[in-house]
Parts: C-alpha cells; sequence; structure tokens
C-alpha cells in the first residue's frame, strides 16, 4: 500500500462521493443549456413584451390575436399536428407490432428500413415526395398509363399532400417509441388469455392493445410535438391555405425583421405545446415518455374510473367484431384437423411491407432521377447520365457546404457527447431529489419546438458577433443532440449491471481505471451509437441553419434548402443519393459492431 | 375371462384425460421432443420432470395449444384435439411468471375466463368471490396485480385458473419464482386443492423435490424423451437409468461384473473387493456382463466389523460431516470409487475416526442394477 493511501482520513466521505460528485456531472450540461438555450429564449419571450421604443407594451399580443390570420395559422397548425398523428400513429402501430412480437430475424429486418428511414434527412424525403406527387410525378405517369385520369391531377400543394409528407416524416420516430414499450409486454399475457378461452381478437384487444396503449400515448405526443415546429414539408409540399406557424416566424425574421411579434408568435407556439404537455402528463403521466415500463400508474393506459371501464368495453366490441370477422370457422373445423395456413400474419405482413415501402420509396426514387440525362425532376428520368454529380462535385458551394457539416457535425457530437455522458450516468445510477426535474431539463430542447430555439439562438449570437461562425453552429447543434445522446446512453447503462463496477473497485481499481478498463469497454457500442445519433442531428439540421448561416457560411442542408427554393433540380437529387448512401453505411457499421459485440 | 369383459373393465373405472401418442416437435435440425406417448388419467396429478431442455415444457404446451406439434396425436377426454386451438380446449393453465394481466384488476383478471364465456354477471361476481374464498384472498379483488406479492399473485393466478373449473390444469414451473418457504407453503395448497377439487393436473417442474412430495406420478424426462415414468416411489427406489438414479435424490454408483446368475439373483464381483454381494437382476444382466450398482446413501450404514447379513464392501473413513439431524460419512472404498452414507445422528455412541478401516453395508433389495454404459460416472 502507498503512503498516501496510509495517510488518507477515512473518517470523513471523499470528497467526491456525496453530492459534490452529483453536481460536478449535472453542473457542465445544465449551465451548458441555462446559457444557449433558456436565456436566449427568455430574452425572445420578453421581447414581446416591447413596443418600439423598448418599453413594455401589449402591442405585439393585441395584433396577434385581433388580425385573424395569426390564429387562424395556429389553428392550422394544430388541424395538420393533428391529422398527422392520427396517420402516423395508425401506420406505426402494425409495424411496431411486428417487430416487437416477431422472431429476431423478422424484427432485425424490418428494423434495418425503419432505421434508414429514421436516419434519412427530412429534406431529402420531402424532395422524394416532389418526385412521386408532381404534375409529371411517378403517381400521375402510373395513373395515366392505367388510363384512370387523362390530365395529371393535383396532387401537390394540398393539405392530404402535407399530412403523407409530414406523416411519412414522422412514422420511424413513432415504432421506434411504440416498439420500447411493446417490449416490455410479456408474451405470456396474451398466452394465458388464449388458455382461459379468449380467441385471438379478444386476445389482442382485451389484453395486448390496453398494455400497449401507454406507447401509442408516448408515440402520439411526440409526433404531435413535433408536427406543430414543422416548416419543411409545408413549405414544399403545401399550398396558401396550410402555412403553419413556423413558417410565418421564418417570414417574420427574414422577411419583416420584426423580433418582437416573432417572439410573440413564438410564445403562443410555446404555449401550446406546453398546454399539451401538461395534458398528457395529468392524463397519462410524463414517465411513460422515457421508454419506462408498460405497466400504467392506475391501470388502464394510465386512466382510471369510467374512462377505463368505457375503454375496455370498446376493447371487448372490437375483440368480438375482430373474432366474428376472422376466426368464425374454428368450430365448424375438427379439432383433429391439421389447421389451414393462418392468414392473420400474411394480413399482417403485407400491412407492414406496405409501410415499410411508403416509408422506403420517397428516399431511394431520389436515387434513379439523380442519373437522369433531362434537366428536370421528372418522371421517368430520361436516360443516364452523370452530369448531375458532376456538377456537384465542380461547384465549391456544394464541397465546402459538404466539409463544413462534416466539421461541424463532428465538434457537435464530440461536445454533446462530453456533456451528456455523465449526466446520463448520474441519472441512470443514482436515486436523488429532483431527479425527475434534472431529466426534463435536459430533455426540454425535445418538447419546446426547435424554431423558437433557433429564432432566440439568431437573436443572442446577433449580439456576440456569432452568426454565420463555426463556434455557433456547434454550439447551437449540441443544445439540440444532448438529450438525443443522454436517451441513449441512459438506454445503455440500464442493461448494465453496476456489479462489474463494484467488482473492479473490490479487485482494486480505482474509479477512473474502472471507467477506463470495464465500464467504457462494455458500454462502448452503446457509446458509438449515441455519437452517430448526435452527429447525424447536426448534419441533417436546418432550423437552427436557417438563421445563423448563409452565403459562404452555409451548410449542406442550407445548401439544398436554398437551392430547392429557386427550383428542384436533379443536383438535390444527386446530393440526396449520396446522403442516402452515407446513413445505409453509418447503420450498416452499427450493425456490425453490435454483432460485433454480441459475440 | 372374455374378451367383452376385460374391455368394459378397462373403459369403466379409469378414465384417460388426455391421451398423447407420438407427439414429436422439431425446430430445423432440432428434436425438442421426440415421439412420445403419454396417459394421463383423470383426477391423478402428474408431474413432468427434468432438466432445462429436457422437453417437458414443449409436451406442456403443445398440450395448452400454444404450440404445433409437427407429428402425432393427442386427445382430451377422448376427443382428439390435436390442432384444437387454445381458447377452445377449456384447459387451465398457470404460468411460471403467472401471466396477470397487469392492466386488469384481480377482480378483472379471475372474471376474465367467465367473460369469455358468456357468463352472466351475477354468477361471474358468485364464483370470482368463491374462487378468491379457495385462495384464501377474498380481500384483494379491487387492487391490480402489481400490488400484490409474489405468493398472492400465484394464488389469484390459481383462482383465475380455478373459476371456470377445467377439468385438466396445466401448470408450468409455477413455484419457480417464489423463496423456498413460500414454495413449501404453496406446494401443500395445490396439493390440498387438486384433493379438494378433485380436478387433473400436468404439472411441469425441474425441481425433484417438489415432483416427489406433490405427485402421483413423475414422468421423468431427458434429451426430448421420456426417461421413466412412475409413482415417486417407484421412482426413487427402482430408477432403471443412471439418469433417473441421480437426478432424483442422492446417490453411490458401483462399477461391478457379474460373477453368477440365478434366476432373479445376481453375484457381483468388484474390483479390489474380496466379498461378492448379491443383487436382484434388472433385465438381461448375464454372467460376465459389466453393470452399475446404486445404492441410496441411506440405505448404507458403517459398521467397524463386518456386518453378518446383507452386503459389506470394506474401505477407510474419509470424513464425518454432522449436519443436524443426519450425519453424513464419505468412505473410500478398496479398489473402487468414494461413497457416502447417511445417517440419522446419535447423540452418545462411539465415534469412527478418519482413518479407520470400516465397512460399508446394506440390505440385498436396496441395491439397484443399471446398465454400466448409460450415462457417465459422476
Amino acid at each position: 500500500m502507498s503512503r498516501a493511501a496510509a495517510a488518507r482520513d477515512w473518517s470523513r466521505p471523499g470528497l467526491l462521493s456525496g453530492a459534490a460528485g452529483r453536481w460536478l456531472k449535472a453542473l457542465p450540461v445544465l449551465l451548458f443549456l441555462t446559457a444557449l438555450m433558456f436565456v436566449p429564449v427568455g430574452q425572445l419571450l420578453s421581447l414581446s413584451f416591447q413596443a418600439k421604443d423598448g418599453s413594455f407594451s401589449w402591442v405585439h399580443y393585441a395584433r396577434l390575436f385581433t388580425a385573424d390570420v395569426y390564429v387562424n395559422v395556429m389553428l392550422v397548425t394544430l388541424k395538420i399536428a393533428a391529422w398527422t398523428t392520427l396517420a402516423t400513429v395508425l401506420a406505426s402501430y402494425p409495424v411496431a407490432y411486428l417487430v416487437a412480437t416477431r422472431s429476431r430475424r423478422a424484427k432485425s429486418s424490418v428494423m434495418f428500413w425503419v432505421l434508414l428511414a429514421f436516419w434519412t434527412s427530412f429534406l431529402v424525403r420531402t424532395f422524394g415526395w416532389l418526385v412521386l406527387l408532381g404534375r409529371q410525378g411517378m403517381i400521375n405517369q402510373f395513373l395515366q398509363a392505367l388510363g384512370l385520369i387523362d390530365v395529371p391531377a393535383n396532387l401537390l400543394y394540398t393539405l392530404p399532400s402535407v399530412i403523407v409528407g409530414m406523416s411519412h416524416a414522422m412514422i420511424p420516430l413513432c415504432i421506434l417509441t411504440m416498439v420500447s414499450v411493446m417490449e416490455t409486454i410479456d408474451p405470456n399475457s396474451v398466452k394465458a388469455g388464449l388458455t382461459l378461452g379468449a380467441r385471438p381478437g379478444s386476445a389482442f384487444w382485451r389484453i395486448y392493445f390496453p398494455l400497449s396503449l401507454p406507447g401509442v400515448a408516448a408515440g402520439g405526443l411526440l409526433v404531435f410535438i413535433t408536427s406543430l415546429g414543422f416548416f419543411i414539408t409545408p413549405a414544399f409540399l403545401g399550398g396558401r391555405f396550410e402555412t403553419m406557424i413556423t413558417q410565418v416566424i421564418i417570414e417574420q425574421i427574414q422577411e419583416m425583421l420584426n423580433w418582437s411579434f416573432a417572439g410573440a408568435l413564438s410564445m403562443l407556439l410555446l404555449a401550446v405545446a406546453l398546454v399539451i404537455f401538461y395534458v398528457y402528463d395529468r392524463l397519462l403521466g410524463l414517465s411513460s415518455l422515457a421508454g419506462g415500463g408498460t405497466a400504467p400508474a392506475r391501470g388502464g393506459a394510465g386512466l382510471s374510473g369510467w374512462p377505463a371501464r368505457l375503454g375496455l368495453k370498446i376493447c371487448a366490441g372490437l375483440g368480438h367484431a375482430t373474432d366474428a370477422l376472422l376466426f368464425p370457422s374454428w368450430r365448424a373445423r375438427a379439432a383433429g384437423e391439421r389447421p389451414r395456413s393462418a392468414y392473420g400474419p400474411a394480413v399482417q405482413w403485407t400491412i407492414v411491407v406496405a409501410v415499410v415501402l411508403f416509408l422506403c420509396l420517397p428516399a431511394f426514387i431520389m436515387v434513379p432521377v439523380s442519373f437522369t440525362g433531362g434537366g428536370t425532376i421528372d418522371w421517368p428520368p430520361r436516360g443516364f447520365d452523370l452530369k448531375w454529380y458532376q456538377a456537384l462535385f465542380e461547384s465549391p458551394l456544394w464541397a465546402q457546404a459538404a466539409l463544413r457539416s462534416l466539421i461541424v457535425a463532428l465538434g457537435t457530437a464530440t461536445l454533446a457527447m462530453l456533456l451528456g455522458t455523465p449526466v446520463a450516468f448520474l441519472l441512470a445510477r443514482e436515486n436523488m431529489r429532483g431527479k425527475t426535474a434534472l431529466l426534463a431539463l435536459i430533455l426540454s430542447p425535445l418538447i419546446i419546438p426547435r424554431m423558437i430555439i433557433a429564432v432566440a439562438l439568431f437573436y443572442a449570437y446577433a449580439k456576440l458577433g456569432l452568426v454565420g461562425t463555426y463556434t455557433g453552429l456547434i454550439l447551437g447543434h449540441t443544445v439540440l443532440a444532448i438529450p438525443y445522446v443522454v436517451i441513449t446512453v441512459m438506454a445503455v447503462l440500464k442493461n448494465y449491471d453496476p456489479r462489474y463496477d463494484q467488482a473492479a473497485w473490490n479487485l482494486g481499481a480505482p474509479r477512473l481505471a474502472t471507467l477506463r478498463r470495464v465500464t467504457l469497454p462494455l458500454i462502448r457500442t452503446g457509446l458509438i451509437s449515441a455519437f452517430l445519433f448526435a452527429l447525424i442531428t447536426s448534419f441533417d439540421e436546418l432550423t437552427l441553419a436557417l438563421f445563423v448561416t448563409g452565403g459562404l457560411t452555409t451548410t449542406l442542408p442550407k445548401q439544398m434548402w436554398d437551392d430547392a427554393l429557386l427550383s428542384v433540380t436533379p443536383t438535390l437529387a444527386a446530393a440526396s443519393t449520396l446522403l442516402l448512401l452515407l446513413v445505409t453505411l453509418l447503420i450498416g457499421f452499427v450493425g456490425w459492431l453490435e454483432k460485433r459485440s454480441a459475440r | 375371462m372374455t374378451k367383452d369383459k376385460s374391455m368394459s373393465a378397462g373403459a369403466m373405472p379409469v378414465q384417460e384425460k388426455l391421451v398423447v401418442e407420438g407427439l414429436t416437435k422439431r425446430y430445423g435440425d432440432f428434436t425438442a421432443l421426440h415421439p412420445t406417448d403419454l396417459t394421463v388419467r383423470a383426477g391423478e396429478f402428474m408431474t413432468l420432470l427434468g432438466p432445462s431442455g429436457s422437453g417437458k415444457t414443449t409436451l406442456l404446451m403443445m398440450v395448452a395449444g400454444l404450440l404445433q406439434p409437427d407429428e402425432g396425436r393427442l386427445a382430451i377426454d377422448g376427443r382428439n384435439a390435436t390442432y384444437a386451438p387454445p381458447w377452445e380446449r377449456g384447459i387451465g393453465m398457470v404460468f411460471q411468471n403467472y401471466a396477470l394481466f397487469p392492466h386488469l384488476s384481480v377482480f378483472e383478471n379471475i372474471a376474465f375466463p367467465l367473460r369469455m364465456r358468456r357468463t352472466g354477471e351475477a354468477e361471474i361476481k358468485a364464483a370470482v368471490g368463491r374462487a378468491l374464498d379457495v385462495v384464501r384472498l377474498p380481500h384483494v379483488a379491487d387492487r391490480l396485480p402489481r400490488a400484490l406479492s409474489g405468493g398472492q399473485q400465484q394464488r389469484i393466478a390459481l383462482a383465475r385458473c380455478l373459476v371456470f373449473e377445467p377439468s385438466l390444469i396445466l401448470m408450468d414451473e409455477p413455484l419457480g419464482a417464489l423463496d423456498k418457504k413460500l414454495r413449501d407453503q404453496l406446494q401443500l395448497e395445490i396439493k390440498h386443492l387438486h384433493r379438494q377439487i378433485g380436478t387433473t393436473i400436468l404439472y411441469v417442474t425441474h425441481d425433484q423435490q417438489e415432483a416427489l412430495t406433490m405427485s402421483d406420478r413423475v414422468c421423468l424426462m431427458n434429451g426430448g424423451r421420456i426417461e421413466q415414468l412412475g409413482a415417486p416411489q417407484e421412482l426413487y427406489f427402482r430408477p432403471r437409468s443412471h439418469f433417473a438414479a441421480d437426478f432424483l435424490g442422492e446417490s453411490n454408483f458401483i462399477e461391478a461384473t457379474v460373477a453368477r446368475r440365478s434366476g432373479e439373483a445376481l453375484e457381483l464381483a468388484c474390483a479390489g473387493q474380496e466379498r461378492l454381494v448379491r443383487a436382484q437382476a434388472g433385465a438381461s444382466e448375464a454372467a460376465g456382463a459389466k453393470v452399475r450398482l446404486m445404492i441410496r446413501p441411506e440405505s448404507l450404514s458403517v459398521t467397524l466389523q463386518a456386518p453378518a447379513t446383507g452386503n459389506a464392501l470394506s474401505g477407510t473413513l474419509l470424513e464425518t460431516l454432522f449436519v443436524g439431524g443426519t450425519t453424513r460419512q464419505y468412505i473410500a472404498l478398496d479398489g473402487l470409487g468414494t461413497v457416502f452414507c447417511l445417517e440419522l445422528t446419535a447423540p452418545a455412541g462411539r465415534q469412527l475416526k478418519p482413518g479407520e478401516k470400516v465397512f460399508a453395508g446394506w440390505a440385498e433389495e436396496r441395491g439397484v442394477v443399471l446398465a454400466a454404459d448409460a450415462g457417465a460416472q459422476p
């Protein structure tokens, strides 16, 4: 034993073992989020109460609520978000159910496509819909070839096209959220139901479905809140009547330079989002959001009293209906006969394949279009030509944008890991007071619509001279990436047995050596996933880039956006194809890592 | 006796609740259950006992209808039910992790099978009340399963299964998740319930003590096959294989060669031992055949002098362990391996010392002759 150790006073607890150690893990990230999110957002919101001369005034709110146009935009936003949520949940449920209940192999093949869609840029997928739905697009061509229509139909710039585009963007997230809840449902529950006399329809509706409701609710909430802040999809796929509130905020900043009114609009959006969260929390509890267990707090889907009873009644009715429809022939068939090949799975697979095709088609449609010899993104592509790739690689604008995006993404991922990992350890390991509040603070960049954070940072950066700088972008993107890092690392640590650490300490390894030699190697794959998550969040980020970059400091998504606003050319298809390739490689890499670490 | 008489005699008193014929389950190249025959009589408590991977749960799942057999036939109450869906079988099943529906109250959990059978509301109320009384938990009807202890949850799972009065109940390691004391208590309760209700129970466990305590008959399984089927005493005292002897209770094995055979009696020679030992023939052991002799430790006794009657082998006492009510003594037999003997602890008397020359003796009928090639020496 070394002399230093012998001389140590062990009658007192160590400096870092108690509250001080906890603060050390939480403080950096709290300070970071305060400086880069809470203070700027607060500033922006306080602007909304200032008249031109700086004095306190309600003038902006008066304008907000007296002119019908803004209230209407908010109502349209809510309407689009509600339709999107409904469509997304309906499409996601069968896929999530299949992924959660089928064999590992079926699961991983479906999950690959879901993840591919999840990681593919919103912009790329939106452009895909332009190719599919345009007047000369694939669907119009197809319908004309079949002779169903004579002139091309107006599929774009309508409410349905916006909802299709937005649900397409949200389905992967919704599936992932639902799967995490469904995987905690005991498969014996349904088996027990069958042995107790429930036919498959009743077993599903009375047992599985109520148990999966927390996942449905969590997925629905995430979709709804995220949908409120959409602007890419309505901008490209929507018409004048599908203008959403974030588009109005952009307009106020970029064209009117009216910060105060943008602040008031942000306040309205934030208030709506918070009210929805509050209602959700009252009804169902927020714990189900963090991928917690399925067991609801109060029975039913967390509901109690008459809503729960009514819900179960409805489920019972649906069960009887399903049984009457799909399983009527059991009584007629002799029990000794081998049953005909079950058609339940076939129906299920058909739905799932349709959803997966829906998810992947818009991204993959860009591949053939990028090789067109023509000058437009019309379907079918004309001939085969590499000229659009050539244009892409020869343009300094595109090359520099790509390089800049890469540097920013690497910087963001590194910083987000440094800030997020310690606090994830704290949240996953320790049982302390204020844990829920801490988690809520760290996840708040997901709750506060991204547009508000972006506008607020733009305002702050303008004063600090950070607009158009690497530092500004990296700091801003880190705010957005931290929640993803924390959630991913927490999920990994949940499966990590802390007794490995205790064993290492007992064997003589101090804290740091334990971390380096035992903990980190064991959770390495999860950490790499978290890093990639942060990387892609930044690489794909447009909202913040929209304001704080431009001209010579533009990032790749911003470059695509600017280009697309002028006209959607095959150059964009070429860029999209390259992005798709990159994402496929990344998913393959993560899959390879997981397989390797499983061995 | 005429042919007619024997047939009617066979059909009347012993009713066959469950008949399994040649039932087989394969997963690719792996055979989870080789073609298996099994008959469970009405009112019987039968246990499928075996290590994990022995096929016992596979067999149970096929009886429940939760798994489809690849070959074979299965009849419940004389009706072919091989491919009947589980909800039509009317079989009760208790799962290892209880599988209580977490979103339904205890009352609704127990009412579930009745609702599936469209039972009237008043009748449901009465039946659930009775079921809760049977498991002695009448006060928990309104709680959620999560609010109950493990033992209480298992009782509710039992009640849910009893409430629709199935004539056959399957139990898949129902006590596996409970601690020892609770397990012992619930073993007794299930046994009493069985006697009280008179239902047929097919029970799966890997715990040999549980199987011996509870069952009318035990079906010992190994490697996807039935190893031996019989009453607990029969399996314990007359195991037919090394595996059966080793899996149930503790045992000593002694390698030997058949020296002489006269009718049912064998004389065996053991390497390094002067005396021959006598045993009853198992099946076809001829002179010169290698066999393995199994003796339960409680059948052995250790003495300083060779006993006047019965068998004895010489050896050296290695160690004496006092285990409370019983004492274990380890003896290195001359020329053979080590055996141990289990005796009730005698408070007084001369203590044998390690290193002393002793004899391990046993009554002739307590030795069981097994084939030498079945299984490895432990």
